[in-house]
């Protein structure tokens, strides 16, 4: 009893305490105009749990889709409106880093992280949060109407049972896209992987804008397979979809959610607080919730839906060496591919 | 009279001496003028230029040394063009040209390079600008870097700006982007055709037949206008999808792409072909009919020798507005196009895709083409079609027909049905669990705060925006149209004025969008700090929409008494208690139309806002394309719906409000 | 010059300072346009127009359309400037004043009353703002309707009523502010004929009552010579005549005003010595003229100047026969058509060539001389009714 009003009293005095914490905070709070493109579900709890550790720091979110926040924050690059970028892909940040866009910081820890989340240069521009992970999405009931057999491996997409089903987002215009033929080209060699392509987009339905969509497609059946990545199959699985998530035996390309400091920022010693958090164990185990692989090695617990060895999936992927072959790489696939529904002959 | 007077003094043109009255019409004016100047000419001046920068690699900006084994002894400085040349010009002149992400690596220039070997290289730029990358460090100056091979394996050089056409060659030799244009013009064509034949019967059946249920015809098939031209795409996936309900009738054809686009451009644009063709077909007369008759002509050839060239300017004019709205529209075929390539996507592949934004103009100015030629020949057809309106004498009376006034009915039911059905699986689908495996009814897709695109808060934002919109839009607008219709004097100012205020209709949303990001988004121009608010959006839809809006206040305005400024000037009352006390409240009518207008389209408008909105000011359409662009289809449908009812809602609040507003101040129009 | 006070205000001293105009010293005129050219590019709308206009006096613009009395009228009022030239009103120069500065009230053609104010509201639209307190406007609404009779119309919108009724608001309206100058631009012509005939005399006589000054633009002349003190005629930019209605009807300073106001015969003719001049076949004694002998000419008669005789052969003794039996021709009646007041005769002779003279005779005189279709007779030109001019006929 005794206990339970003990209890009581000590909240209270801890919630007045805060109150008068706050108050007092409130002069000298920073604002941090904090850029992202982390899943619109996530951004109160990551707000709230970073500023609850951090109470003389507020963050204001902005928020859009990776492609947009990195067309905005080049698009700004006379004119930075952005302290700090939360959450965006590590490829976009390469892109702004060899704009010479953002500060490089060392943030206390970052030695703890996993390398592969960590930018080569030292001090690194960006450090890493979690990572997404390519997968399949397999529909189950549309496959068995069809008598289909689920592939294993990238190179089954090829296999002429699938013309029309499977569906891909477009690496010119979406991030999971370009990360998957990326990957390819790391995996298989730049000859055998265009070969491959040739083949598979014998079979591709419809290239997609984004990312999560041609999951979702096989989510509601539009499709067979679509070819995306881990969470879109996840959710669509809890919400009651048919499907299957797959990942491809040859190993799947990712692509890292990370963070950095954008050059000339007026609060740079707020933004390397958040920096400097956005790595602890803590901030991981936050990002963990929704993203099963984290860039804090040995703490991520599996996520509903998915299987616990996502990490050796990955492949060792090379994040500069595909930022600067993107232009490349893009107009390859752009002459090979992109007028795939031309009138023929 | 004598000669001698018949002599015109020598001298200038007697000028009014400005009045105080004047000066504040004169200033309004100007305030207008800036505003149409700010909003829209500088913004496309920016987008033209932008289109005309290039990026190519200029190789006598770099120079290189590279050591013996050793690492001692040094080569001579060499530009990277000299070099090129000694090595048989590895780099070729194609790939110089490149965009502002453009990178290019310098091994190809060591026939012998390995990166394992311990030679040793330096690089520098000849000038302060010249800008290259060691893996993605960017360096720029003149001081030298010495670089091990490894490291110099990892070097790309960066292109500089320059200007040039090289954007247009570009875009012209990617097949697939040259193709968009065939494809844009060919979707147009047809949708085009289609239309104006679907409207053609429609608007000669609710005009020519006395056929029942006429006042419904003509409600749902303004249905199309309230909402977002996404909405049928998404529509088209719940009915001829792979999971749709009539997939069998597309008889194993993909609706993903020139179908889709077809049948959802006919959707959307029906309302405004069937406006056009039906006020043409409205204004017959019934003498000519009377005429053929008499000389015992067939009802076919009737049709064909008075019916249709009666109504061929509006025929016209509705062709063009259709084939305009076709080849800009955004929104219809990035939802159903699949992987047809049209102009208005390339832009957004283009920006936000690929953050080539020099493409993105280079597609803006092409997409600017031939909504600028239609503008010009619509506006000539306008013209002559002007006098066959004032000719007009004894309107048509049509006379029952059962036969004609059944197929009438059956044709109009026909496509009544078909837009219903469109609006209706998207009912459908928004309330229902999980299309197609779990279709209970359920609220889930309503939850737009899980989902990208921006929440409830998007709605509510679009509904401030529409407001807005509506209120400032329709200010700006009839001030600036009272200006141009009823002033005198300072000639030059509002034939400006005029054509700017025509501009708009020529300049497809998302080139307009594009062209606020280059305008808007620079930290030179003073007006920067209304980039990523609402301002912006409110300016944007505003100009976007700004003609339509002119033209009407133009009408209303021009039928109002030519001499009432002349009599409040005699009377010695200033021109704004003129305006306050008699041409607003004599206008009332037209100024809700025009709100209204604003209103509807503020909120269905994807393609300008499209480029502009900001994380704080999402908005519900865009929230549309961007959940069905993530995939998430029935809440699209269900945001879609949204639009919808609160479009109809504001309708409804509008023809409410004008009921009551015209029974109280506009008694004097009843005798 | 500002009449406060309206409702009986006559001003005998206007009405015989006006009568008296000509035979006193000038005064110095009200209004005073000098040498007003306007001009749209190449195309000149007013060539050099002067013309003084007295205090209290009632002037028409008259002359076909296009003859530059709307545009006269419009830089008078300041709505289109003239491209050169002064104009004066009570001493003070308008020439590039704004309307607001200038001192005029005007009534369109249209009415242009405000559809969606009542009748007071549209009268009392000039008052309001001017330091009038609530009771005086709606006492000097009150007065306004009054005069123009419409009192009881007062709460009506303008829709609600007839458009004589209407003009006569916009006439009130105008003389609200009690402007030293009325501008009438056609005011009339969207009228019925019966209501016109009516409204112009009630205009004229309200005119009479306040001595306001008023220019009225018409393109009708018989609106002209009913209301006008003066009349001043244009045509093609220039002024032809000014003049009173007699004058410019009974001594036509040009062959177009003679053609348009009222109606003529007209005959080509060359000018002989001794008075006379010389039709195609035969010689009229004609009023004085400049013109020198030998040139070509236009000979005017007007129809009610042809005098009827009698069978000319038969009874050349008859009592109408006039003295001096200048100028009689023998015609014979052609045809004949009763306009109820008068009949109009066109008359054949040899001594015309191919023409006819149209004549109106009254119903008297032919009944009187048994003039029928078909019948010959004598007629008279009086020469001091055949009228010269240099100009040959269209």
């Amino acid at each position: 009893m005794g206990n339970t009003i003990m209890t009581t009293y000590r909240a209270a005095a801890l919630a007045a305490f805060a109150t008068a914490l706050s108050a007092s905070a409130a002069f000298a709070q920073t604002e941090l105009t904090v850029y992202t493109s982390i899943e619109a579900v996530d951004l109160d709890r990551y707000k709230q749990t970073f500023e609850a550790a951090n109470p003389d720091i507020k963050v204001n979110w902005v928020r859009d889709s990776t492609g947009v926040m990195t067309a905005k924050l080049l698009a700004e690059k006379d004119n930075p409106q952005a302290d700090v970028v939360w959450g965006v892909a590590a490829t976009s940040l390469l892109l702004l880093k060899s704009e010479g866009m953002l500060e490089p910081y060392a943030p206390a820890g970052v030695e703890k992280l996993d390398p592969k989340f960590v930018d080569s240069s030292t001090p690194p521009s960006w450090v890493g949060m979690d990572a997404y992970v390519a997968a399949l999405c397999y529909n189950t009931i549309e496959a068995e109407k069809l008598g289909l057999t689920p592939p294993k491996s990238w190179k089954d997409l090829t296999k002429p049972e699938y013309k029309g089903h499977v569906v891909m987002p477009n690496p010119n215009s979406s991030g999971t896209g370009f990360l998957d033929v990326s990957a390819w080209i790391q995996m298989f060699g730049e000859d055998d992987a265009w070969a491959f392509m040739d083949g598979l987009h014998e079979n591709i339905a419809a290239y997609t804008h984004s990312g999560s969509k041609p999951c979702k497609m096989a989510a509601a059946g539009e499709t067979v397979i679509g070819v995306s990545f881990e969470f879109p199959g996840a959710n669509a699985k809890k919400a009651g979809a048919p499907i299957d998530i797959i990942f491809p035996e040859e190993g799947s390309g990712w692509e890292a959610e990370a963070t950095a400091i954008i050059a000339g920022t007026a609060n740079l010693e707020a933004a390397q607080k958040l920096v400097d958090w956005s790595i602890t164990k803590e901030a991981n185990e936050m990002y963990n919730v929704g993203y099963a692989v984290v860039a804090y090695p040995g703490i991520a617990k599996p996520v509903e839906h998915l299987p616990d060895d996502i990490p050796s999936k990955m492949i060792e992927n090379d994040f500069e060496w595909a930022a600067n072959n993107r232009k490349a790489i893009l107009a390859e696939w752009q002459k090979r591919y992109d007028a795939k529904s031309e009138p023929k002959g | 009279m004598t000669a001698a007077t018949l002599e015109i003094p020598r001298g200038r043109a007697l000028r009014t001496r400005v009045s105080g009255d004047d000066l504040v019409k004169r200033g309004l004016m100007v305030v207008i003028s800036l505003y149409l100047l700010v909003a829209l000419a500088a913004p496309l001046y920016v987008l033209l230029s932008k289109s005309v920068s290039t990026y190519e690699f200029d190789l006598t900006a770099f120079e290189l040394q590279r050591s013996d084994e050793s690492a001692t002894t040094w080569s001579e400085p060499t530009t990277v063009a000299t070099l090129n040349e000694e090595v048989g010009g590895v780099i070729t002149p194609d790939q110089l040209n490149t965009g502002s992400d453009g990178r290019l690596s310098l091994t190809a220039l060591y026939p012998d390079f390995s990166f394992r070997s311990p030679v040793m290289y330096r690089i520098r730029g000849t000038s302060d600008d010249a800008a290259y990358l060691v893996g993605s460090e960017l360096h720029r100056g003149t001081e030298w870097l010495e670089l091990d091979s490894n490291s110099f394996r990892r070097v790309v050089i960066r292109p500089s700006a320059s200007l040039g056409l090289d954007n247009f060659v570009a875009y012209f030799s990617t097949p697939a982007l040259a193709q968009s244009i065939a494809n844009s013009v060919l979707m147009g064509v047809i949708s085009t055709v289609l239309v104006i034949s679907i409207a053609f019967g429609l608007a000669y059946a609710l005009n020519r037949s006395c056929m029942p249920f006429k006042g419904f015809f003509r409600l749902v098939t303004t249905i199309p206008i309230l909402v977002p031209s996404l909405l049928p795409g998404i529509a088209l996936v719940y009915l001829f999808g792979n999971q749709g309900l009539l997939k069998g009738l597309m008889m194993g054809h993909s609706i993903y792409g020139p179908i889709g686009i077809v049948i959802g451009s006919v959707f959307f644009t029906l309302p405004h072909a069937l406006l056009i063709i039906s006020t043409a077909l409205s204004v017959a007369d019934q003498r000519h009919y009377e005429a053929a008759q008499s000389l015992r002509s067939s009802p076919w050839r009737t049709f064909w020798t008075v019916t249709v060239p009666g109504a061929r300017y509006g025929i016209i004019s509705a062709a063009f507005v259709v084939f305009t709205l076709v080849i800009t529209d955004f929104g219809l075929p990035k939802v159903i196009g699949g992987q047809y390539n049209v102009l208005a996507v390339d832009i957004y592949k283009q920006v936000i895709g690929q953050q080539n934004f020099e493409m993105g103009a280079v597609v803006a100015v092409l997409l600017l083409v031939p909504a600028v030629a239609a503008f010009f020949v619509d506006s000539a057809i306008r013209k002559r079609q002007v006098a066959l309106l004032s000719a007009r004498s004894v309107p048509y009376q049509p006379k029952p027909d059962r036969g004609f006034d059944t197929a009438c009915f059956v044709y109009c039911s026909a496509v009544a049905l078909f837009i219903l059905m469109m609006i209706g699986v998207c009912q459908f689908a928004a309330t229902v669990k999980f299309w197609p495996y779990d279709l209970t009814p359920s609220l889930n897709n309503f939850r737009f705060d899980l989902m990208d695109g921006g929440g409830w808060g998007a709605y509510y934002n679009s509904i401030v925006m529409a407001l807005l919109t509506a209120v400032f839009g329709t200010i700006i607008v009839f001030v600036g149209a009272y200006m141009v219709e009823k002033t005198d004097g300072f000639a030059a100012g509002r034939t400006l004025f005029q054509f700017l205020a025509m501009l708009p209709m020529a300049v497809p949303g998302m080139v307009l969008g594009l062209s606020y990001i280059f305008f808007f988004n620079d930290p030179a121009n003073p007006f920067n700090a209304i980039y990523g608010t609402m301002a912006i959006l409110v300016v944007s839809t505003v100009t976007h929409f700004y003609t339509v809006s002119h033209l009407t206040a133009l009408t209303a305005l021009n039928q109002m008494d030519r001499e009432f400024e002349p009599v409040a000037a005699s009377l010695k009352q200033p021109f704004h208690r003129l305006f306050f006390r008699v041409t607003v409240p004599v206008s009332l009518p037209a100024i809700l139309d025009i709100s209204i207008y604003l209103f509807v389209n503020a909120m269905t408008t994807v393609s300008a806002v499209v480029f502009l909105y900001s994380t704080q000011t999402q908005l519900a359409s865009v929230a549309v394309l961007n959940m069905d662009d993530a995939g998430d289809i029935a809440p699209a449908a269900a945001m879609g719906m949204m639009i919808f009812y609160t479009n109809v809602a504001a309708r409804l609040l509008h023809g409410l409000v004008s009921r009551l507003l015209l029974k109280r101040s506009q008694a004097w129009r009843q005798r | 010059m500002k009449h406060e006070t309206i409702p009986g205000a006559t001003s005998a001293a206007v009405r015989s300072r006006l009568s008296a105009e000509g035979t006193e010293p000038v005064k110095s005129p009200y209004l005073q346009i000098q040498n007003v050219w306007k001009t749209f590019g190449e195309f000149a709308a007013l060539k050099g127009i002067s013309l003084s206009i007295q205090e209290g006096e009632f002037v028409c613009f008259l002359g076909p359309s296009g003859c530059g009395k709307t545009t006269l009228l419009r830089a008078v009022a300041g709505l289109d400037l003239q491209t050169r030239g002064t104009i004066h009103q009570g001493g003070r120069d308008i020439s590039v004043l704004p309307p607001s500065q200038r001192d005029y009230g005007i009534v369109f053609q249209s009415y242009a009353l405000f559809p969606n104010l009542t009748i007071e509201k549209n009268v009392a639209f000039g008052l309001e703002n001017t330091r009038r307190s609530k009771a005086e406007i709606a006492q000097r609404v009150a007065e306004l309707l009054d005069l123009v009779g419409l009192a009881s119309q007062a709460r009506k919108y303008p829709a609600q009523l007839s458009g004589g009724q209407q003009q006569r608001i916009a006439l009130a309206r105008a003389m609200a502010i009690s402007p030293g100058l009325l501008l009438l631009d056609e005011p009339l012509s969207a009228l019925d004929a019966k209501v016109r005939v009516h409204l112009r005399h009630e205009i004229k006589n309200l005119q009479r009552k306040l001595g306001v000054t008023t220019i009225m633009v018409t393109h009708d002349q018989e609106e002209a010579l009913a209301m006008a003190d003066r009349i001043v005629v244009m045509n093609h930019g220039v002024i032809e005549q000014v003049g009173t209605p007699t004058e410019v009807y009974r001594e036509p300073a040009s062959l177009f005003v003679a053609d348009f106001i009222g109606e003529t015969n007209q005959f080509p003719a060359k000018v002989l010595s001794g008075g006379k001049v010389a039709l195609t076949g035969t010689e009229l004694a004609c009023a004085p003229h400049g013109c020198a002998t030998g040139t070509p000419v236009t000979a005017v008669i007007r129809p009610v100047d042809v005098i009827p005789h009698g069978d000319g052969a038969r009874s050349p003794g008859a009592p109408d026969v006039v003295a001096t039996r200048e100028n009689l021709i023998e015609v014979d009646v052609r045809e004949m058509e009763f306009l109820g007041g008068f009949w109009r005769t066109r008359l054949a002779s040899p001594r015309f060539g191919d023409g006819l003279l149209v004549a109106d005779f009254s119903i008297n005189a032919v009944r009187r001389l048994d003039i029928a279709e078909g019948s010959a007779m004598s007629v008279e030109l009086p020469r001091d009714r055949v009228l010269v001019f240099p100009e040959r006929a269209a």
